[in-house]
């Protein structure tokens, strides 16, 4: 099959700006899910709101485009019902850690097996470029001319501490290893975190000076460094990316299977 | 493996919106932008077949068709 087959090409051109990052995600994660050569009646994603959660209605697998933070309660419920199915979900940064930061906290805390990926602008695109949990200190946004005073949160480490069994980053330059990681995030058996930096030229890159879309992906690429290179060893204020947890732990719907089969005494 | 041999870039004018990133990251200068602002192939004779404008590219526009996609095909 090629990318094309799982694209609902009916609703292309996408409605995202030129040159933006989530087109990028949306390619890295149909290339992953056709190496995985996975049956697009077994794929469900569910997103929330936003420029990112608009990424479910170009893809031609089972989608819910659900209400603002929710996507991974929606994705919870579903999983539940039907645990052979493999869900995918997209989330903006405001979407993942400002309104739907308590669904993704306890969602990392049980194990769910699905994969939650972020797609972090580090802005509210669709709303006018206001600034979000993951802005950062000292960015100018439309809601923030003199600067942001607010801390930003860190991805990776909050999902670690939340109890997510795997956790990687990349950037939307890092084409190839965003399928790698996400084809290794869908593998996984428990929840997966990818947090994928995607360039908002509109709003994020103009703001801050970044430059047109390129220019935001050459940044990308100077700014970051693999886990355990030599770049991110001399220069520890560079981001790293790559896989930060990878480990086996009981899953969710597994135990709770395990609580049914003692509950009805195995007659189930 | 056997290196990859160009057939052609197959690019979807209609998705294109011209911004530039396939150019500016194609290691052999092999894109360009026409009047329309659309990408247009112009030297596809250097093409390495690398692949990176088809994996890079935000509105999945190109594809860069080789000798060995027809085979599998």
């Amino acid at each position: 099959m090629s990318v094309k087959d799982y694209l609902r090409e009916r609703y292309f051109p996408h409605m995202w700006c030129p040159g933006c990052g989530h087109g990028t995600v949306l390619n890295s994660l149909l290339r992953a899910v056709e190496a995985l050569g996975l049956n697009k009646n077994d794929i469900v994603m569910t997103s929330g709101i936003g420029c990112s959660a608009r990424i479910s209605g170009y893809v031609d697998f089972h989608s819910l485009h659900t209400i603002h933070g929710r996507a991974l309660a929606f994705a919870t419920g579903v999983k539940f019902s039907k645990p052979e199915l493999k869900l995918l979900v997209p989330m903006g940064d405001g979407d993942a850690l400002a309104i739907g930061g308590n669904h993704f906290i306890h969602a990392a805390r049980r194990n769910i097996d699905m994969t939650a990926i972020v797609m972090n602008n580090r802005i509210y695109g669709m709303t006018g470029g206001q600034f979000s949990p993951l802005s950062g200190l000292d960015k100018k946004a439309t809601t923030a001319p003199y600067l942001t005073i607010d801390n930003n949160f860190d991805v990776v480490e909050l999902a670690r501490a939340a109890g997510a069994s795997f956790v990687a980053r990349t950037t939307t330059y890092h084409a190839l290893e965003a399928v790698d990681l996400l084809k290794r995030a869908i593998d996984h058996k428990g929840f997966s975190v990818v947090e994928i930096l995607s360039q908002c030229p509109t709003h994020f890159g103009r703001k801050n000076k970044e430059g047109d879309a390129t220019n935001m992906l050459e940044l990308y690429k100077a700014n970051t460094a693999k886990l355990g290179s030599k770049a991110l060893k001399e220069n520890p204020s560079l981001i790293a990316r790559g896989i930060f947890v990878d480990e086996t732990r009981p899953e969710y719907c597994e135990a709770y299977e395990e609580i049914i089969q003692r509950a009805t005494g195995g007659k189930r | 493996m056997a290196r990859l041999k160009l057939k052609e870039h197959a690019i979807n004018r209609e998705w294109c919106k011209g911004c530039g990133i396939c150019i500016h990251f194609c290691p052999k200068q092999v894109l360009e932008l026409d009047s329309m602002e659309k990408v247009v192939a112009a030297t596809p004779e250097d093409c390495i077949c690398c692949k990176l404008c088809e994996l890079r590219c935000p509105d999945l526009a190109i594809e860069v068709l080789t000798d060995q996609d027809e085979k599998n095909d």
